[in-house]
C-alpha cells in the first residue's frame, strides 16, 4: 500500500468516525447556548474551544462532518445513479443519435459555471441541505456519464464482449454483466474525487448561507459565523477550515492511492 | 478550419439558447409573487395587479421569454425593479470589480504555476518536485473563501498591509489594485495548484517524446531542449486549462466578493435574490454563463488553430 493510500484512508476514516460517533455522543450538546462561556480558547473542557454562542466547537465539527458527508455522498450518488447508466447507454449505442444527444447534453451541463447555477438553484428553491445536494449532484452527472462512456467504448471492441454477443446477450445485459464490472474501479476512484469536490462545494454554499440552515451544524456556516470574529477569536475560523482542508486532502489522497492500487499495470510498474 | 469553427459556432449558439431557457425556467418557478413581495403583506389586490402589469408579469410566459431574449440581444437587460435603473447600468458598474479581479487572479495563478510546474517536471523525483507536488495537494484541498479569511487575518488584521475589505473605486488605480490583491491571491492559489499539476504532467509527457531525444542527440543541452522544444509543446494543454479556469475565477469571485465585501457581480446577485429582483438575477447569471461559454468556445478555436490534428478529427 502506498503512503497516499494510508494517509488518505486514515484522514477519511477519522472524519467518518467523528460523524458516526456524533449520532451517539458528542462532548457537549450543541443546541443549548452557553453565552457566558462564549469564544473560549481550547481548554480541558472544550478541547477546540467554543464559538460565539458558547457552543463546543469539537461537537459542532462532529455534527458538521455529518452534514458534509451526507450532502457530498448523496450528491455523488445522484451523479453515479444517473451518469453511469447514461454513459453505458451512450457506449452501447455508440455513433447513433442517442449517443450524440447524451454527449451533447453532457457538454452543455459542463459549459455551465456550476457554482453560479448552484447559487441560482438554492436561491430559487430555498436554501437547504436537500437543495444543495441537488445543485451539486446535477453537475456530477456529466462527469460520470463521460467517464463511463470513455471507459466502456474500448471494452465494446474486446473479444469477450464479442463472445457475449455471439451468445445472444442483449446490449443491456452486456452493459450490466460485462462492461460495468470492468469499469467499477474507475468509478470508485472518480467517486472519491467527486466526493471531495462535493465537500468543498457544500462548504462554499453553506458559507454564503445557501446550504444547510441552522440549527443544523455545517462547516461552511461555522466559517461564515467566524468571519466577523476572526480578529478576536481566530480559532473559530481556523478549526472548521482545517476540518475541510484535512477531509478534502484525505479524500484526494485516498483517490490517488486507490487509483494506483486498483490499477494492476501501475502496481507492476512500481515493483 | 472553417468547417470546424462553424461546427463549434453552431454548438455555441445551441448552448446559449438552452442556457437562456434553463435560466428563464428556473426563475419562472421561483416561489412567491415578486409584485406581492415588493408591496408587502398589507397591499391591496388591485395595487398588486397594477404593479404586475407594470412589471409585465401579466403577460404569457412565452411573450416574456421572447421579450427578455430579444432585449438581451439588443443589449437591453431590462429595468431593475428595486433599483429603478437599467440592469445594464448596474452590471456595468460592478463588472469593473469582478472582471479585473478574475483577470488579476488568472495572471497570478499563471505566474505561480508556470515556474512551479516547469521546475517540478525538470527535477522529477527530487526534493523540489516532492515539495511542489505536496503544496499542490494542499492547494487543491483548501477552500478559497477560508484561505481568504486567513489572508485577512494575517495581512490585514495583524500586519495591516492591506485593508480587510471594500473597494475604493478606480479613481486611484494603485489603491484599487491593492484592494483587489488579497482577493486575487485567494482566488488564484487553488487554481495555481491545479495549473502547476497540469503543467508538470504535460511537460513530463513531452520530455519522454522522441523529438526531445532527437534534439538532445543533435547536441542541445538538457536546458535548451527543455525550453526550446518541450515547454512550447507542453503549453498547448495548459492553455486549455487556463481558458477553463477563467470561468472558475469569474464564478468563484462571487464567493470571494462576499468575504472582502467587494461591490461586484456576486454581491449584486445576492442583493437581487433577497430583494426578489428577478430580472437582475436572470440577466447577471445569463451574462456569466454567456461569458463562460464564449471563453470556452474561443479556447476551442485557439486550440484548433495551433493543433492541426484536432481540426482533422472534427
Amino acid at each position: 500500500m502506498s503512503r497516499n493510500l494510508i494517509i488518505g484512508t486514515a484522514l477519511s476514516a477519522l472524519f467518518v468516525t467523528l460523524a458516526a460517533v456524533s449520532f451517539l455522543w458528542t462532548p457537549h450538546d450543541i443546541e443549548t447556548l452557553d453565552i457566558p462561556n462564549k469564544l473560549q480558547t481550547p481548554s480541558g473542557t472544550h478541547v477546540l474551544g467554543t464559538d460565539h454562542f458558547g457552543r463546543d466547537i469539537l461537537s459542532m465539527i462532529m455534527m458538521g462532518a455529518r452534514t458534509s458527508i451526507a450532502v457530498a455522498l448523496v450528491a455523488v450518488g445522484i451523479g453515479m445513479a444517473i451518469g453511469i447508466p447514461l454513459g453505458l447507454l451512450a457506449a452501447a449505442r455508440r455513433g447513433a443519435l442517442l449517443d450524440e444527444l447524451i454527449m451533447r447534453g453532457n457538454d452543455l451541463v459542463f459549459a455551465f459555471p456550476s457554482l453560479v447555477i448552484a447559487i441560482l438553484i438554492t436561491a430559487v428553491f430555498g436554501a437547504s441541505a436537500v437543495n444543495a445536494i441537488i445543485a451539486i449532484g446535477i453537475f456530477n452527472i456529466p462527469v460520470f456519464a463521460r467517464l463511463t462512456r470513455g471507459a466502456a467504448l474500448p471494452l465494446w471492441e474486446r473479444d469477450f464482449i464479442l463472445a457475449a454477443r455471439v451468445c445472444g446477450k442483449s446490449a443491456a445485459r452486456i452493459s450490466v454483466e460485462h462492461i460495468l464490472p470492468n469499469i467499477t474501479n474507475l468509478m470508485i476512484v472518480q467517486g472519491t474525487i467527486q466526493f471531495s469536490l462535493g465537500i468543498l462545494a457544500e462548504a462554499a454554499l453553506s458559507y454564503i448561507g445557501l446550504g444547510a440552515q441552522p440549527p443544523t451544524a455545517s462547516w461552511g456556516r461555522m466559517l461564515a459565523d467566524a468571519q466577523t470574529l476572526v480578529s478576536i477569536a481566530p480559532h473559530t475560523a481556523l478549526v472548521p477550515g482545517f476540518a475541510i482542508l484535512l477531509m478534502v486532502l484525505g479524500l484526494n489522497l485516498l483517490g490517488d492511492g486507490l487509483r494506483d492500487w486498483l490499477d494492476p499495470r501501475i502496481r507492476v510498474a512500481r515493483v | 478550419m472553417i468547417r470546424y469553427a462553424l461546427g463549434r459556432l453552431t454548438s455555441l449558439v445551441i448552448s446559449l439558447f438552452v442556457a437562456s431557457l434553463v435560466i428563464f425556467a428556473v426563475i419562472e418557478v421561483i416561489p412567491g409573487d415578486p409584485a406581492a413581495f415588493m408591496l408587502g403583506v398589507n397591499a391591496r389586490p388591485d395595487t398588486i395587479a397594477a404593479l404586475r402589469a407594470e412589471m409585465g408579469l401579466d403577460q404569457s410566459v412565452v411573450t416574456r421569454y421572447f421579450d427578455w431574449v430579444t432585449g438581451l440581444l439588443r443589449g437591453d437587460f431590462g429595468q431593475s425593479w428595486t433599483y429603478k435603473t437599467p440592469v445594464a447600468e448596474l452590471i456595468a458598474d460592478r463588472i469593473w470589480v469582478s472582471l479585473p479581479l478574475a483577470i488579476y487572479a488568472l495572471i497570478l495563478s499563471t505566474l505561480i504555476a508556470f515556474p512551479a510546474g516547469i521546475y517540478a517536471a525538470s527535477h522529477r523525483g527530487g526534493p523540489g518536485d516532492i515539495t511542489i507536488m505536496g503544496a499542490t495537494q494542499l492547494g487543491v484541498a483548501v477552500p478559497n473563501f477560508w484561505f481568504a479569511m486567513i489572508l485577512v487575518l494575517i495581512f490585514a488584521i495583524n500586519l495591516r498591509w492591506f485593508s480587510a475589505g471594500g473597494f475604493p473605486g478606480w479613481d486611484n488605480p494603485f489603491q484599487a489594485v491593492k484592494s483587489l490583491t488579497l482577493p486575487a491571491i485567494a482566488l488564484a492559489l487553488p487554481q495555481a495548484a491545479i495549473l502547476a499539476r497540469v503543467m508538470r504532467s504535460s511537460l513530463l509527457d513531452m520530455l519522454g517524446e522522441d523529438f526531445i531525444r532527437t534534439a538532445r542527440a543533435k547536441g542541445l543541452t538538457r536546458r535548451q531542449a527543455l525550453w526550446k522544444h518541450a515547454v512550447r509543446n507542453a503549453l498547448i494543454p495548459v492553455l486549455t486549462i487556463i481558458g477553463l479556469q477563467f470561468s472558475f475565477l469569474l464564478a468563484g469571485g462571487i464567493i470571494i466578493e462576499q468575504v472582502f465585501f467587494l461591490p461586484g457581480l456576486g454581491r449584486l446577485i445576492f442583493q437581487s435574490i433577497s430583494a426578489r429582483d428577478l430580472i437582475v438575477v436572470e440577466s447577471v447569471v445569463m451574462l456569466l454563463v454567456f461569458t463562460v461559454i464564449v471563453v470556452n468556445f474561443a479556447v476551442d478555436i485557439a486550440y484548433a488553430a495551433v493543433d492541426p490534428r484536432l481540426r482533422a478529427k472534427a
